[in-house]
C-alpha cells in the first residue's frame, strides 16, 4: 500500500486547473523570450506586459498582497479558463506555464479568491510558430475519465467476487484453495490501487504490511491473512513461533476483508464517484512507484512471495491509465507517447518471461539477482517518462 | 557557552615552550602513554613540541586559533556548536566485562578528544616521531590539516546499563535514567540491526571529512581490547543550522531543512528543550543526577527513495513538505522564517499547508510545544543492487527527554506524514550524552597538552562516581 497518496491526491485535487489547456511540453518549440511577471495585490493585478508572442508563456505570479490569491488566463469571452494557478499565499511566487495561440485574452488576479477578479486585456500576436494541438482536449479528457471509471468498476466487481470466494475458502479451512486464490484475486486490487487509496482508511485496513503498523496497532487485511496462510519459521518471525489464527479469528479476518472490499465497491459505484484526468495520470505514476519501492524489492508479499502478480497488476493498471489518456498525449506530445509505448512493451516482455496472471508467475524468491535488476531497470526506464504525463495532460 | 569558538584560555594549560623535543623519552611506547596511569607529567611533557600536526605548533594554552572549539565546559561540544559540514559517527560495543577497563577507556578517549579538537595529534609523539620501532601514536592522515572545527561528543546507550535480559554489566543498572528507553517500533520502520543501538556513541563533526574520520579512527584504535565499532555513519552537507549565522541547508529532497530548528542564540529554549534539568533526576526512579546538564542524542538513518521522489511533480513535492522549494517559505505565505499559518485556506476551504504535510506535523504547535535541536547530515552510502543510491538523511537530534521530545512526534510523522511515502528508517540509536568535562580539570603534561593518568577526568565521570 501507499501511505501518503491519500492526502496527496486529496490535496492535488484542489490545486489543479478546472479545464486543462493546451501545452507543448517541449519548451524549445514555442518559448517566448523571458517570463512575464505578475504582481497581485488587494487592488491591482500588474502584468509586466499586455502583449506577448504566441507560444509557451510563463507568468511568474507574485502575491504582493495579504490575502491568498489566484491568477487566471481567460479566453476572449472572459469566461473560458485557458489556464490558472491558485492557492498562492502572501509573499509567494508561483509560475504559470501555458501554451497560447494568437488572439485576445484576459488576465485576472483574484485576491481573496472571490469575485470576478482584477482583469486586463492581454493580446497575443502571431509568432509564426505552431502552437499545440487542435483537437478538443476537454472532450478527450471527459471521455478518458468515463473510460477509466468504467475500468475501475469492472475491476472492483471482479475483486469483490474473488474476495468472497477467497474468504469462504479461508474460513472453511481450505488453505490450499485460499492460497491458490490469494494472488489472482489481489490482482484486481493492485490494478486500481490509487483509487482505493483515495478512500481514506480502506487502504491501511485492507493492505497494510506488518511493518507499517505502530506499536500496539491492530493488524487486518490481506497481508494479515497472507501470513497465516504462509506461516513463517521462527527465524523469519523475530525469533518467535508463529501462532496460527483460531477459527474465530479467521472468520473475523475474512468477514472484515469482505466488508471493507464491499465498501470500496459501494463508493466506486456511487453516482458521485469521479476520477479526474490528472488523478488518472498521477495514478499511473504512483502504480509504478509502488512497483519500484515495494514489489521489485519483494517487500509487498514477504510470506507468499507472490510479488510478481502485484507487479504485473500495477503495470496493467498504469497501462490502462495511460491508454485512456493516449489520445491527448499523442496529440500534445507524440514523442512521449512513442516512448511510453515502447517502454511498456519492454517491461511486458520481461514480465511475460516469468509467467502471466492467468498461468501464474515465478515466485519472487526464485528470481535471480540479475532478473530482479532487469525488471527494476525496466520499471525505472518507464517511470521517468511516465512522470511527465500529468503535466502533459493538465497543461500546467 | 562552551560550544562557542574558543577564544578564552584553554583549561588547565601551561605554556609548552620550554620543553625540548625528544630529549629523554625516545624509549616510551605509545601504549604506555595511552594506557597512562603511571606516567608522570614531566615525562610526557618532554615530548613537547614533537607533537604532530602542522597547526599543533600553536601553543595550546594560548588563545585558540579560529576553527577550534573548546573541549571542556559545562556541556559537551558538538551540540549547540554551529553545525560543521561533515560528520563521522560511530557506535561501539563494549567488549570488556571489567568496569575499570571501561573507565580507563573513557579516560583515554577524553584525553585524545581533548587533544584532537585543539588540533593536536592523538598522542604526544604525533604521527612522525617517537620510538622508531614503535608504531606512531597518531595515524597521521590529518597531520597537515587544521582542526577544522572538530568536536567530539560522547554518549551512552541503554545496553551499557542493562542488557535486554536484565544483566547489569557494569554495576550501572541503578543509574539508568528513565528516559533512556528502548525506542518503540514506529510505523514502517525497516531497521537493520547492524545499524542500530550500541553501548557507546562518538559523534565527530568537522568541516573536513578527513579530520572527522581521523578522530574516529584514532579513538577506535584506542578502544581495542575494551570496545569495538558496531556501526558507523559518514555524513556530509549538514542538514540543519544550529546558529542564526548559518544559512539553512538543503536535504537530498532539495528542500531547506530545519528552518525552525533551535539555535544556540536562543538559550532559553535550548535550556528548556535540550539540556537535562536537575528536576529530571529528582523525578527519576533511579539515581540519574550524573546526567544533569547533559542531553539525549537520537540518531535515525532515514533512507530516501530519491529516484521516485525525483519523478514527483513540484506541486506534490511542495504540498508534502508544506513549504516552497525555492525560498522555503511556508505555503501559507511569507518568507522562510515566517511562521506557518495553519488556518489559511485556499480553494474549497482546504488549508494551504496540507494536513499531512511535514511542516505541519512536525511543527511545535502540533506537538505540545516541544522542540528539538536537530543536527543531521545527508548521507550517500553507495548504491543498492538495483542501481539506486542508498542515500538519505542521517537524522540527529538532541533533546531533553526522548519520551516527550521525540517519540510522540516520530509516531505521528511515521503514521501520517505524506513524506513517509519516500522515506524508510533503516538505522536507529538513542544515547544519553553526559555533561562536559569541567574547565580546568584536564591533566596536562609539562608541554601543556592533555595526558592520560589514573586521575585524568573523563566524560561521564559522575556516572561512575
Amino acid at each position: 500500500m501507499s501511505r501518503s497518496t491519500v492526502g496527496a491526491l486529496a490535496l492535488t485535487a484542489l490545486l489543479l486547473p478546472l479545464v486543462a489547456a493546451c501545452v507543448d511540453n517541449d519548451p524549445g518549440a514555442g518559448a517566448s523570450s523571458g517570463a512575464l511577471t505578475v504582481s497581485s495585490t488587494a487592488d491591482a493585478c500588474t502584468v509586466s506586459s499586455a502583449t506577448a508572442e504566441s507560444g509557451t508563456l510563463t507568468f511568474q505570479v507574485t502575491n504582493d498582497g495579504s490575502d491568498v490569491t489566484e491568477f487566471y488566463l481567460l479566453g476572449e469571452d472572459g469566461l473560458r479558463v485557458i489556464s490558472e494557478v491558485e492557492n498562492i499565499g502572501p509573499g509567494i511566487t508561483r509560475d504559470l506555464v501555458v501554451q497560447v495561440r494568437p488572439g485576445t485574452y484576459f488576465t485576472a488576479c483574484k485576491p481573496g479568491m472571490v469575485g470576478d477578479g482584477l482583469r486586463a486585456k492581454f493580446t497575443v500576436t502571431d509568432s509564426g510558430k505552431d502552437v499545440g494541438p487542435t483537437g478538443d482536449v476537454a472532450e478527450q479528457l471527459t471521455a478518458a475519465e468515463a473510460q477509466y471509471v468504467a475500468y475501475v468498476k469492472d475491476q472492483v466487481g471482479a475483486l469483490i467476487a474473488g474476495t468472497q470466494e477467497f474468504a469462504d475458502a479461508y474460513t472453511a479451512g481450505d488453505d490450499e484453495q485460499a492460497r491458490a486464490l490469494y494472488a489472482a484475486t489481489r490482482v484486481h486490487w493492485e490494478r486500481v490501487e490509487p483509487v482505493a487509496e483515495s478512500f481514506g482508511d480502506l487502504d491501511p485496513l485492507t493492505d497494510a504490511r506488518e511493518a507499517d503498523l505502530e506499536d500496539g496497532q491492530t493488524w487486518s487485511g490481506w497481508h494479515y491473512i497472507e501470513k497465516d496462510l504462509w506461516p513463517p519459521a521462527p527465524a523469519d518471525n523475530g525469533g518467535e513461533e508463529y501462532v496460527p489464527l483460531t477459527p474465530a479469528e479467521r472468520t473475523k479476518a475474512a468477514d472484515d476483508l469482505v466488508g471493507w472490499t464491499q465498501d470500496l465497491v459501494d463508493q466506486v459505484n456511487d453516482p458521485q464517484f469521479t476520477f479526474e484526468a490528472f488523478q488518472i495520470s498521477n495514478g499511473a505514476k504512483e502504480l509504478l512507484d509502488e512497483v519500484a519501492t515495494g514489489k521489485v524489492t519483494g517487500e509487498e508479499e514477504i510470506w507468499s512471495h507472490t510479488d510478481l502478480w502485484d507487479f504485473a497488476a500495477n503495470v496493467d493498471g498504469a497501462r490502462v491509465a495511460y491508454e485512456v489518456l493516449a489520445d491527448v498525449v499523442e496529440d500534445k506530445d507524440p514523442d512521449l507517447a512513442a516512448t511510453l509505448l515502447e517502454r511498456f512493451a519492454a517491461l511486458d516482455a520481461l514480465l511475460a518471461a516469468q509467467g502471466s496472471v492467468e498461468t501464474g508467475f515465478t515466485s519472487y524468491d526464485e528470481l535471480t539477482e540479475q532478473q530482479v535488476k532487469e525488471l527494476s531497470t525496466a520499471v525505472d526506464a518507464l517511470s521517468e517518462p511516465l512522470s511527465e504525463l500529468t503535466a502533459v495532460v493538465t497543461g500546467a | 557557552m562552551t560550544e562557542q569558538p574558543a577564544t578564552t584560555e584553554a583549561a588547565g594549560s601551561e605554556q609548552p615552550g620550554s620543553a625540548h623535543p625528544g630529549s629523554a623519552q625516545r624509549g616510551l611506547s605509545r601504549r604506555a602513554l595511552l594506557g597512562g596511569g603511571l606516567l608522570g607529567a614531566a615525562a610526557v611533557g618532554a615530548a613537547g613540541l614533537g607533537i604532530g600536526r602542522a597547526t599543533a605548533h600553536e601553543p595550546v594554552g594560548s588563545r585558540a586559533t579560529p576553527g577550534t572549539f573548546a573541549f571542556t565546559g559545562e556541556h559537551q561540544a558538538g551540540i549547540v556548536t554551529p553545525a560543521q559540514d561533515r560528520l563521522y559517527l560511530a557506535a561501539f560495543d563494549v567488549t570488556t566485562k571489567d568496569r575499570d577497563d571501561l573507565v580507563a577507556l573513557l579516560q583515554r578517549w577524553t584525553t585524545i578528544a581533548a587533544r584532537l579538537t585543539q588540533g593536536l595529534a592523538a598522542g604526544p609523539f604525533g604521527p612522525a616521531s617517537g620510538p622508531y620501532d614503535a608504531p606512531p601514536d597518531d595515524t597521521g592522515e590529518a597531520a597537515d590539516l587544521p582542526a577544522a572545527g572538530l568536536t567530539i561528543t560522547f554518549g551512552f546507550g541503554r545496553s551499557l546499563f542493562v542488557t535486554p535480559d536484565g544483566t547489569d554489566r557494569f554495576g550501572l543498572a541503578d543509574r539508568l535514567p528513565d528516559a533512556l528507553v528502548e525506542l518503540p517500533h514506529f510505523p514502517a520502520d525497516n531497521l537493520d540491526p547492524a545499524r542500530c543501538d550500541g553501548d557507546l556513541v562518538v559523534q565527530a563533526c568537522a568541516d573536513d571529512p578527513q579530520v572527522a574520520v581521523h578522530a574516529i579512527r584514532n579513538l577506535s584504535r584506542a578502544a581495542f581490547g575494551a570496545a569495538t565499532i558496531r556501526w558507523t555513519q559518514l555524513g556530509y552537507g549538514r542538514t540543519s543550522s544550529t546558529s542564526t549565522a548559518q544559512r539553512t541547508p538543503r536535504n537530498l529532497f532539495g528542500f531547506k531543512d530545519g528552518t525552525a530548528n533551535l539555535k544556540a542564540e536562543d538559550p532559553t529554549h535550548v535550556d528548556e528543550h535540550v539540556w537535562v534539568p536537575a528536576a529530571a533526576a529528582a523525578a527519576d526512579s533511579h539515581d540519574s543526577a550524573w546526567l544533569t546538564g547533559g542531553t539525549y542524542l537520537v540518531a535515525r538513518r532515514i533512507r530516501m527513495t530519491i529516484e521516485t521522489w525525483d519523478r514527483t511533480s513540484l506541486r506534490e513535492q511542495e504540498a508534502l513538505v508544506g513549504r516552497t522549494k525555492g525560498e522555503g517559505a511556508p505555503l501559507s505565505g511569507g518568507t522562510e522564517f515566517t511562521e506557518p499559518d495553519f488556518a489559511v485556506t485556499g480553494r474549497d476551504g482546504q488549508p494551504l499547508v496540507a494536513v499531512n504535510s511535514h511542516v505541519r506535523l512536525a511543527h511545535p504547535a502540533q506537538n505540545g510545544g516541544v522542540r528539538m535541536l536537530r543536527r543531521g547530515y545527508n548521507f550517500t552510502d553507495g548504491n543498492d543492487s538495483l542501481g539506486r543510491l542508498d542515500a538519505g538523511l542521517f537524522f540527529i537530534a538532541f533533546v531533553t527527554d526522548p519520551r516527550t521530545h521525540y517519540i510522540p512526534m516520530q509516531t505521528t510523522l511515521s503514521r501520517d506524514d505524506g513524506l513517509m511515502e519516500y522515506l524508510q528508517h533503516t538505522g536507529s540509536g538513542l544515547f544519553a550524552v553526559p555533561p562536559g568535562v569541567p574547565d580546568g580539570t584536564l591533566v596536562v603534561g609539562s608541554d601543556g597538552t592533555p595526558i592520560t593518568t589514573s586521575s585524568s577526568p573523563f566524560v561521564g565521570q559522575a556516572l561512575f562516581a
